[in-house]
């Protein structure tokens, strides 16, 4: 952490806070103090902000939904380094849900945590990609009548090689996700989502606090093996939970390898 | 380094704007075609000279280069890549699509004597990296994995990275320092050439692939007995107006042909303090090129009247 930096510029109660310290359990139980061998990279957004500037590693703030091609970009550049990107579902299952795909499709070594609020929080609490049926919203003050993304089972229907979903509520099993997406899983497209409401946007439109709101999500999680149909997870209310699936396949950059090494073993024209 | 043409390009500018708030070496190759929307794709055009220089929101300032020919695109991309380096800017390389698909014999130099300065790295962790005491020098890129911890960020933010969305001075110390790292640089990023511009009666001012034009139509005028000259820029931004101004205050008329319907004329009208009559030829779509016979008739009618 960077403790220059602290207080935090979050709302009170807001769950980003529950997500750095999920981060820096994790380190400090992998025992790494330095992290000068991981990048953080994230976009434009409150989640976005988590790294950049409070936590203490090389990072880079970059455009709206741009993170995954500039991690994209620094892992093929420096491909000894571990890049992590954080963004919102505003950013990263909106704008920059095409990149996202792309990414997951080519099994991009990279870490992606997707902290899911509900909302554009920033900008006032509009609609977004992920919003419940239901929800009041600022864009929607009747509810919102569209259906929203499971994004989740998207990353896992592609290449990807590990997708959990979690909610800011199930603490250490969101820790371990991540550390096992840093230490047992180490390469290819990890993607972890993290349902987190926006406390002041979601809660507070509910008349909720963050307490309560983390003892609903506490009976709301449920184990996906036990959801017949992801799909009714919002639906129903209910947020199916657990590791959707968990590989070990060579990532991008070990193809790209032996792709160059194809190419080294071909005569030259020139 | 990335090439585009049209489309493409409106699309970087996001891109392009963050290069130039994160201040990060880039060249990008616009060859320009007809616009805007699809327009005519692969029909040549030069209607990109404006969004070239201030196509992204806020106020920034980055160099842009115009070749005249292949072997000038060898030149000014090596020349590119050397202000980008140096500068820590994105450097615009405006072709069009005429120049892009020329063929000619060019002569490359040897590979050991083209110079590219080296990235800067900062000496110690106390130097700053988006912040330099002179503002005609750059500061020092940190590389990432080397313990720097840097903060890069497209919002305003300090000499060592941390954001500041609130104050004045930030913002304004940043963004003049922006500004003054490329206009106090122009001797080294400004370059034109200039032909018979001493005792003209007619004078043009033209870029890339028009200028091949008005090359030749000189040519025409002066065998015709016509005292003509021309300026020609090769660097288009930041723009030095001096060369314009003396063609202006030497010329009776002033011919600005470009294929648009009328950019680059905005600056010779700039220039002129009202000595020469500054005429605009445009002419856009369908692949026609601004031919020499042309500019010589518009030339020859000024010179009768």
């Amino acid at each position: 952490m960077r403790e220059e930096t602290l207080p935090t510029d979050f709302c009170p109660g807001c769950f980003n806070g529950i997500l750095i310290n999920a981060l820096t359990k994790t380190f400090f139980e992998l025992g790494i103090a330095d992290l000068r061998n991981y990048v953080f990279v994230s976009g434009i957004g409150c989640s976005s902000w988590i790294p950049s500037p409070y936590i203490k590693a090389d990072s880079l703030h970059t455009l709206h939904g741009r993170a995954i091609p500039v991690a994209t970009g620094v892992k093929l550049a420096r491909p000894d380094l571990e890049v992590i990107v954080i963004g919102g579902d505003g950013d990263l299952a909106s704008i920059g849900l095409g990149h996202l795909i792309h990414a997951a499709r080519r099994n991009m070594d990279l870490l992606v945590i997707l902290v899911n609020n509900y909302v554009y929080g920033m900008t006032g609490g509009q609609m977004s990609p992920t919003t419940p049926i239901g929800l009041v919203t600022t864009t929607t003050p009747y509810g919102s009548f569209e259906l929203p993304i499971n994004i989740c089972k998207l990353i896992a229907s592609t290449n990807a090689n590990y997708v959990a979903r979690w909610t800011i509520a199930h603490f250490i099993n969101l820790k371990n996700s991540i550390k096992d997406a840093l230490s047992k899983y180490r390469r290819g497209f990890r993607f972890i989502e993290v349902v987190a409401p926006c406390v002041t946007y979601v809660a507070r439109r509910l008349g909720k606090s963050a307490g309560n709101i983390i003892k609903e999500l506490l009976k709301l999680g449920i184990k996906i093996k036990d959801l017949n149909d992801l799909d009714k997870y919002s639906r129903e209310g209910k947020i199916g939970i657990g590791i959707l699936k968990a590989e070990d396949k060579p990532g991008y950059v070990e193809l790209y390898r032996e792709y160059v090494k194809r190419g080294d073993s071909c005569e030259r024209t020139t | 380094m990335t090439a585009t043409s049209g489309p493409g390009f409106s699309l970087m500018q996001e891109g392009i704007g963050y290069a130039v708030m994160t201040e990060t070496p880039l060249v990008i190759v616009n060859v320009m075609r007809v616009g805007p929307a699809t327009g005519q794709a692969t029909k040549p055009a030069q209607g990109d000279l404006m969004q070239s220089r201030w196509g992204r929101h806020g106020d920034q300032v980055i160099p842009v280069l115009a070749p005249e020919s292949p072997q000038e695109a060898f030149e000014l991309t090596v020349k590119a890549f050397a202000i980008a380096e140096e500068l820590r800017v994105p450097v615009i390389l405006l072709s069009d699509e005429i120049i892009a698909h020329m063929r000619e014999v060019i002569e490359l130099p040897n590979y050991e004597s083209i110079k590219i300065p080296d990235r800067r790295k900062p000496m110690s962790i106390d130097e700053t990296p988006f912040g330099s005491k002179d503002p005609r020098i750059a500061p020092p890129m940190p590389s990432l994995g080397e313990g720097y911890y840097v903060l890069v960020t497209g919002s305003t933010h300090n000499e060592w990275g941390y954001r500041d969305t609130r104050s004045f001075e930030t913002h304004y110390k940043l963004l003049k320092r922006l500004w003054n790292k490329v206009w106090l640089n122009i001797n080294r990023i400004f370059e034109y050439e200039a032909y018979h511009v001493d005792d003209a009666d007619v004078g043009f001012v033209a870029f890339g692939s028009t200028a091949r034009s008005v090359k030749m139509a000189v040519k025409i005028l002066k065998e015709k007995g016509v005292k003509a000259g021309f300026v020609r820029l090769k660097t288009l931004w930041p723009l030095d107006l001096k060369p314009i101004r003396n063609l202006c205050g030497v010329c009776k008329v002033v011919i600005v042909p470009e294929l648009s319907l009328g950019q680059l004329v905005l600056d010779v009208e700039r220039a002129n303090e009202g000595n020469a009559k500054v005429i605009r030829y445009g002419k856009i779509g369908g692949g026609e090129l601004i031919y020499p016979r042309e500019l010589v008739k518009i030339a020859l009618e000024e010179v009768k009247s």
